[in-house]
């Protein structure tokens, strides 16, 4: 019997995902895939998932129209446009389905303490939320550029109670927090969860974040037949890790006549080779804990990525996704800075809705993926894009870009996270 | 088909001592000074040499080893180097393995088969693996099969009983036993906990179990050498050529820490009368 692609367990997405890791971190991981596994087949620990997702983050987060953003998308030919509201979830975007996840998970594993990784901070304010809600120590572990970058996350984070650490090695940005982690949490293995803030990393790991995301499309699916009546043509996200992207997409896998478009870190475009667009510059390799594409040269050393969104700029990509593009289930499209910003901007004017850099990704994914529907002569075709995250962190970078500062005045710091 | 570490093992223990077995990134501070420092780590009593194939990023080192694989890198050192690193130190000292140890994404992008023939060739004795478990390293083995290299793998105080009995079977050489939890770099005391590792793996079927990670003494090798087939020793090496000063008092330094660590190991296993 055939397993349906929404429901692919782990650890291998065909010859994607597995455990490259030390020897030392495989009791761990054992320990917590058996966790994940009797948690999800309890129903108290469903409900009391349920409850906070309710009435501590605001889900479910709603499905928005977005008829005149829809203009840039092909509109002329009848599309229609829906927004995933995942920026208004309290800390501003997805990342919470998971972190409170794992962190209820954690308790139950009798864990005190979690760390994470960060690379702008998205994720790391998220599980400093959960550390407070839950009464967990956290350790957050992030790269000593973005430490300065993100003068701003670093500050709430602390006021969250977290002790956010810099990382002083390697290129000191997201790849090497998440080396240090990987360190800290095999040093300190019986009072520590890892969480991990996307669906990359070894087994358990890339199939239990999946699975703490799979409510987006699940609301989205719902949402979607209860307004137009139908499935929708076609799926759009960004894709740093593949965390928000896997969130919405697995829900409609099976369905084949659902198009399923993810959009990467293009940067300043391939050909530049200052990008994070795996699927068009990497192959595969190891890093991580997991088998994936991964921009690297050719000793294997992993090579710097670049996105003006901190939230896509990491060397590799969850193994799922890069299952789902070697079977050609889903496509995986680079967009450049330029191209993301530009969106940026036509949402924000258009709908009075300011989305998340990373999340403009996926806005000028659609844009793409419209345009290129009507050219071929479809008609009324109705596409979700999921919007990750809120732009607020990104008002400075904007700001800067647009350049709609005054002379003299001075804004916070920068960036966005891995989505 | 047989391996040259376990013959150095086996020889060694006729003796009546464990082996020195001491690490170097290739690489640093450069290739030709990597060379320089394995052969005076030989020439001061190193029976078998480790040699690290620097890596972007090396989530089982600590600091010390993470700066000097990142100067080698920094100054371009690349994988091909490895080979050259262990033909000078076979020209040299013809008696003595050399394994090397790298992190799996280079072998991955060298091609498996290819780099175990490359590494055959240049006359290594095998590889470490330190984040590739059995349950991913078919490929590798087979590989290290038809070229008749060493297969080096770990295990940790976590790892079970069953975990044992896998990776010992999977390995040839020895099983490399990680002192405690966590990465490279010295520690002040080596866990009550490795002795009961070693013996745990020797009864899971591993011939020859030697000890690494925060081996940093003489006193720490003596200690470890009385149960342990090996003793491997890494950031204590990398620091003696880490210090802020010329080449040659660095080389010394290094020549000074191999003398205290084989006066370690001669004396581990020596009945006190």
């Amino acid at each position: 019997m055939t397993i349906p692609l929404s429901q692919q367990p782990g650890p291998y997405f065909g010859e994607f995902g597995g455990r490259w890791v030390p020897e030392a971190q495989v009791a761990a991981l054992d320990e917590l895939e058996a966790a994940y596994r009797k948690a999800i087949a309890d129903p108290s620990f469903h409900e009391e998932l349920r409850t906070l997702l309710r009435d501590y983050v605001g889900r479910p987060s709603p499905l928005t129209e977005a008829p005149k953003f829809a203009m840039a998308c092909g509109g002329e030919a009848g599309n229609r446009v829906f927004l995933k509201r995942e920026d208004l979830n309290h800390t501003g975007s997805h990342k919470i389905n998971n972190v409170l996840g794992q962190a209820l998970l954690a308790k139950r594993m009798g864990k005190t303490r979690l760390i994470a990784e960060t690379g702008a901070g998205q994720h790391g304010v998220a599980t400093a939320t959960a550390a407070a809600l839950l009464d967990l120590d956290c350790v957050i572990y992030m790269g000593e550029k973005d430490t300065q970058r993100q003068a701003l996350n670093v500050s709430r984070m602390r006021l969250l109670g977290a002790t956010v650490v810099p990382v002083t090695i390697g290129l000191r940005t997201l790849k090497d927090a998440i080396n240090e982690a990987l360190r800290e949490w095999v040093a300190e293995l019986a009072q520590t969860h890892y969480l991990i803030g996307t669906v990359t990393g070894p087994h358990p790991f890339p199939e239990m974040v999946r699975g703490f995301h799979n409510v987006i499309g699940e609301e989205a699916r719902e949402q979607i037949l209860a307004r137009t009546g139908r499935l929708p043509d076609a799926l759009v996200a960004c894709v740093g890790g593949g965390s928000n992207a896997l969130g919405l997409f697995n829900a409609f896998l099976d369905d084949e006549d659902v198009a399923i478009h993810g959009f990467e870190g293009g940067g300043h475009g391939i050909e530049s080779g200052l990008h994070s667009a795996r699927f068009s510059g990497g192959v595969p390799g190891v890093i991580h804990g997991a088998r994936s594409y991964l921009l690297q040269d050719e000793d294997g050393q992993t090579l710097p990525s670049h996105s003006i969104s901190a939230g896509l700029d990491y060397p590799s990509v969850g193994p799922e996704h890069s299952w789902l593009h070697d079977i050609g289930r889903a496509t995986y499209r680079p967009i450049t800075d330029t191209e993301a910003m530009a969106a940026f901007q036509v949402l924000s004017r258009a709908e009075g809705i300011i989305p998340a850099l990373e999340s403009s990704h996926a806005l000028a994914g659609a844009m793409k993926v419209g345009t290129e529907m009507a050219a071929a002569g479809k008609r009324d075709q109705v596409i979700i894009v999921n919007l990750s995250g809120r732009g607020d962190k990104d008002v400075a970078t904007a700001a800067k870009y647009f350049g709609l500062l005054d002379e003299g005045v001075k804004l916070g710091p920068e960036g966005g996270e891995l989505q | 088909m047989t391996s040259q570490t376990a013959a150095k093992l086996e020889r060694l223990a006729a003796e009546g001592r464990p082996a020195l077995i001491g690490y170097l990134p290739v690489g640093f501070p450069s290739v030709e000074g990597s060379i320089e420092a394995a052969k005076t780590m030989v020439d001061a009593g190193v029976d078998i040499v480790e040699l690290g194939v620097p890596y972007s990023d090396p989530v089982m080192d600590g600091p010390v080893i993470q700066r000097a694989t990142e100067v080698a890198l920094k100054g371009g050192t690349r994988v091909r180097d490895a080979f050259t690193v262990i033909e000078a130190i076979g020209a040299h000292a013809p008696q003595v393995p050399v394994l090397l140890m790298s992190y799996y994404n280079p072998v991955l992008r060298y091609g498996v088969d290819a780099f175990a023939r490359d590494l055959a060739a240049a006359g290594g004795a095998g590889l470490i693996t330190p984040d590739l478990i059995p349950d991913e390293g078919g490929p590798w083995i087979e590989a290290a099969k038809t070229h008749d290299l060493d297969r080096v793998f770990l295990v940790a105080p976590s790892s079970t009983p069953d975990r044992l009995a896998l990776t010992a079977a999977a390995a040839r050489g020895f099983v490399y036993a990680a002192s405690h939890m966590g990465v490279t770099g010295a520690r002040d005391e080596i866990d009550l906990a490795a002795r009961t590792l070693v013996d745990n793996t020797r009864a899971a079927g591993a011939d020859h179990v030697c000890l690494g990670l925060g081996i940093t003494t003489a006193d720490h090798a003596a200690a470890v050498g009385a149960y342990a087939d090996g003793v491997i020793v890494g950031s204590a090496f990398v620091n003696a050529l880490s210090v802020d000063a010329d080449w040659a008092s660095r080389l010394d330094a290094l020549q000074a820490v191999a003398g205290h660590l084989a006066d370690g190991v001669a004396r581990a296993r020596r009945k006190v009368l």
